[in-house]
């Protein structure tokens, strides 16, 4: 291999100019290729995490009840006309502990948390909120959720009358850290609670909503003591969420849904703006693909007198094959470290220059090691293979033709 | 015509036994050499001339193994060779076989050393630096030492000719094919290429067949193998030495 590699280098060397511009071609292109999957996959990845960054992975609930179907006497009569489906919210998971071992079993669960959630109202003065009383341990649902990353004032270390609201609650009710609140539900008169702390979801609903309070207390203000009304469950790869959603559901056989499935119109537009990435980044490719083998091409018309010469001297087919192969992976490996270069260099100036008025980067790219090295072996793949048409014609070049004709 | 040797004679480096050559030409089979006797012993030096169109280049081209026989047997350095595949040609060509063309015919992208080495390389089991090393000494051969880093195109034409020569020889070839070796240079370059084959030819011994047109080239051979319309004509031996 050693004298293919001399030669291939050698002739790529005796045409710089050419080298060089075929080589700049190939990097404007991979440029565009890691610019634009750099860009995607940092938006994408952006979405997805300010999606997650208030929603656990899986929300594991009672098996919803259904109402039974219309039925029908013989010959068509209807005897129940209407079914009314059963109320959904009074139902809790009985038995959510042995549910819960069972979760934290699966091997893509990293943390779960039960939690006791209902409907209720938060009362200052005049001012009544419709809330969702939201109760879990602290550690445990930060695990699952952020929720002190997000919080403004205060802390989230709630027991016993302890509340943290949300952002706009707390406004609309007047409220900051220290002040008392009377929550209450349709079912009790409920009590007197001390907020802790004020959080920002990042959604305008949960921070008009939110209440957190310890598990117990929302057990008994919620009428479901030592009931939880869900399970929320992280897990360790966030596209792992769907299978161990199922796994769930079949193992518990209680309702469970992951967060993919909760935002399927997210999931949509992710994936065709996935489809269309990729059919740019094909697009690019074969054009990059196409003007490899077309200079390589030209080079073999070029030097068909000088490998009619190799041939002759005794150089195999296969040596001749390997020279002109070197060539489209050296172009394609050269054009990719210029192109990762350069698309790295796009991405860093439209960092600095477009950013949002608090000064952070308007395009969240996302830029990885990886990234470089996908590039760098995708494009040298595709000068391979961009080489083995002008490679397989330049071995099976006559030799007394070559020398004699060029 | 010398009388057949057989191939056990390790001092035939050459023998070719009623070798013919048909192209097919606008539907009609055209018969260019038409049963071709030859023999070239070791350190024999032998002119090939003939008229434009009488088959010499054919003829070369089936002795350098580059073009295959329509039928008759060719042996180079005792092998037998209608029965081998292309890559095993390949492999004879470069083990046995030195080739010196008309216009010298140098990679442009090596320098006079590596254009040198090659033969060597593609030969394989030889360091690059022991290639180089003994390039260079081939080079001295021809008097070009001191052109080794230089790039053929910077060579005059009788240097650029002399380059080819050392590159015929370096891989100490048992046969020396070179066609029209002088035919494009001046008379005293082509006297100093021709000596130098010559003087090759006597100090290592390497069978040498030379297609020419100048009879003045063609006296100062050994023998004379004229072909005329796809026969030999004239086989003149009268001073072979082995």
């Amino acid at each position: 291999m050693r004298l293919e590699w001399f030669l291939a280098l050698r002739f790529m060397w005796d045409q710089r100019l050419q080298s060089a511009l075929i080589v700049t071609g190939v990097g404007i292109g991979v440029a565009v290729m890691v610019f634009i999957t750099a860009l995607i996959t940092g938006l994408q990845s952006s979405l997805i995490e300010r999606t997650l960054g208030s929603q656990p992975h899986v929300i594991v609930t009672p098996l919803e009840r259904e109402g039974r179907p219309v039925r029908r006497a013989e010959g068509g009569e209807v005897l129940v006309r209407h079914v009314e489906r059963p109320i959904q919210q009074a139902r809790s998971i009985d038995e959510w502990q042995k549910a819960e071992r069972v979760i934290r079993l699966l091997p893509e669960v990293e943390a779960s948390v039960p939690l006791a959630i209902g409907p209720g109202s938060a009362v200052r003065g005049n001012t009544e909120e419709g809330v969702l009383i939201i109760g879990a341990e602290p550690a445990r649902l930060d695990a699952v959720i952020p929720i002190r990353k997000n919080l403004r004032v205060g802390r989230y270390d709630v027991s016993g009358v302890d509340v943290v609201l949300g952002v706009e609650l707390a406004k609309n009710l007047g409220v900051s850290v220290g002040d008392r609140v009377r929550l209450r539900t349709a079912s009790t008169e409920g009590q007197v609670y001390v907020v802790r702390g004020i959080v920002d979801m990042g959604g305008r609903e949960m921070n008009r909503t939110w209440v957190l309070m310890s598990f117990r207390a929302a057990q008994t203000l919620t009428g479901q003591p030592g009931r939880a009304s869900a399970i929320y469950v992280r897990v360790r790869e966030i596209y792992a969420a769907e299978g161990t959603s199922r796994a769930i559901a079949g193992q518990t056989g209680l309702t469970s849904r992951s967060w993919m499935e909760s935002n399927a119109q997210l999931m949509t537009a992710l994936s065709s703006q996935s489809a269309s990435t990729t059919m740019i980044r094909f697009f690019v490719l074969v054009s990059v693909a196409i003007g490899i083998a077309s200079v390589l091409v030209v080079s073999v018309i070029q030097r068909s007198k000088e490998v009619g010469i190799l041939r002759a001297m005794g150089a195999a087919r296969a040596v001749v094959l390997r020279v002109f192969l070197i060539q489209g992976g050296v172009i394609g490996a050269a054009g990719a470290v210029v192109g990762s270069l350069l698309g790295f260099g796009l991405t860093q100036g439209f960092r600095a220059l477009i950013t949002n008025a608090d000064g952070t980067p308007f395009f969240p790219f996302s830029i990885t090691p990886q990234l470089f090295g996908l590039a760098l072996i995708v494009a040298t793949i595709a000068g391979v293979i961009a080489g083995v048409v002008p490679a397989r014609r330049a071995a099976a070049l006559d030799p007394a033709e070559a020398i004699r004709n060029g | 015509m010398a009388e057949a040797t057989t191939t056990d004679d390790e001092n035939v480096v050459l023998k070719l036994a009623g070798i013919t050559k048909a192209f097919e030409a606008a539907g009609s089979i055209v018969e260019v050499l038409h049963g071709i006797d030859l023999e070239l012993r070791r350190g024999e030096l032998c002119a090939l001339t003939g008229p434009s169109g009488s088959g010499k280049t054919t003829l070369l081209n089936i002795i350098g193994l580059l073009a295959k026989p329509t039928s008759g047997a060719l042996w180079i350095a005792g092998q037998e060779t209608s029965r081998l595949d292309d890559a095993a040609l390949t492999k004879l060509r470069s083990r046995h076989l030195g080739f010196v063309f008309q216009f010298h015919h140098l990679i442009g992208a090596l320098s006079c050393a590596e254009n040198v080495a090659m033969p060597l390389l593609i030969r394989g089991g030889v360091r690059p630096s022991a290639a180089l090393a003994k390039a260079t000494d081939a080079l001295e051969q021809v008097g070009l030492a001191d052109r080794a880093s230089a790039r053929p195109a910077q060579l005059s034409g009788g240097q650029q000719q002399r380059v080819a020569v050392a590159r015929a020889l370096v891989a100490d070839p048992a046969l020396l094919l070179a066609d029209e070796p002088t035919g494009n240079l001046d008379t005293a370059n082509s006297d100093a290429v021709f000596e130098l084959l010559r003087r090759l030819n006597r100090d290592r011994g390497t069978g040498v067949i030379v297609v020419t047109h100048d009879s003045r080239i063609a006296e100062r051979c050994d023998s004379r193998v004229e072909i005329v319309d796809g026969w030999v004509h004239d086989d003149s031996r009268w001073k072979v030495e082995v």
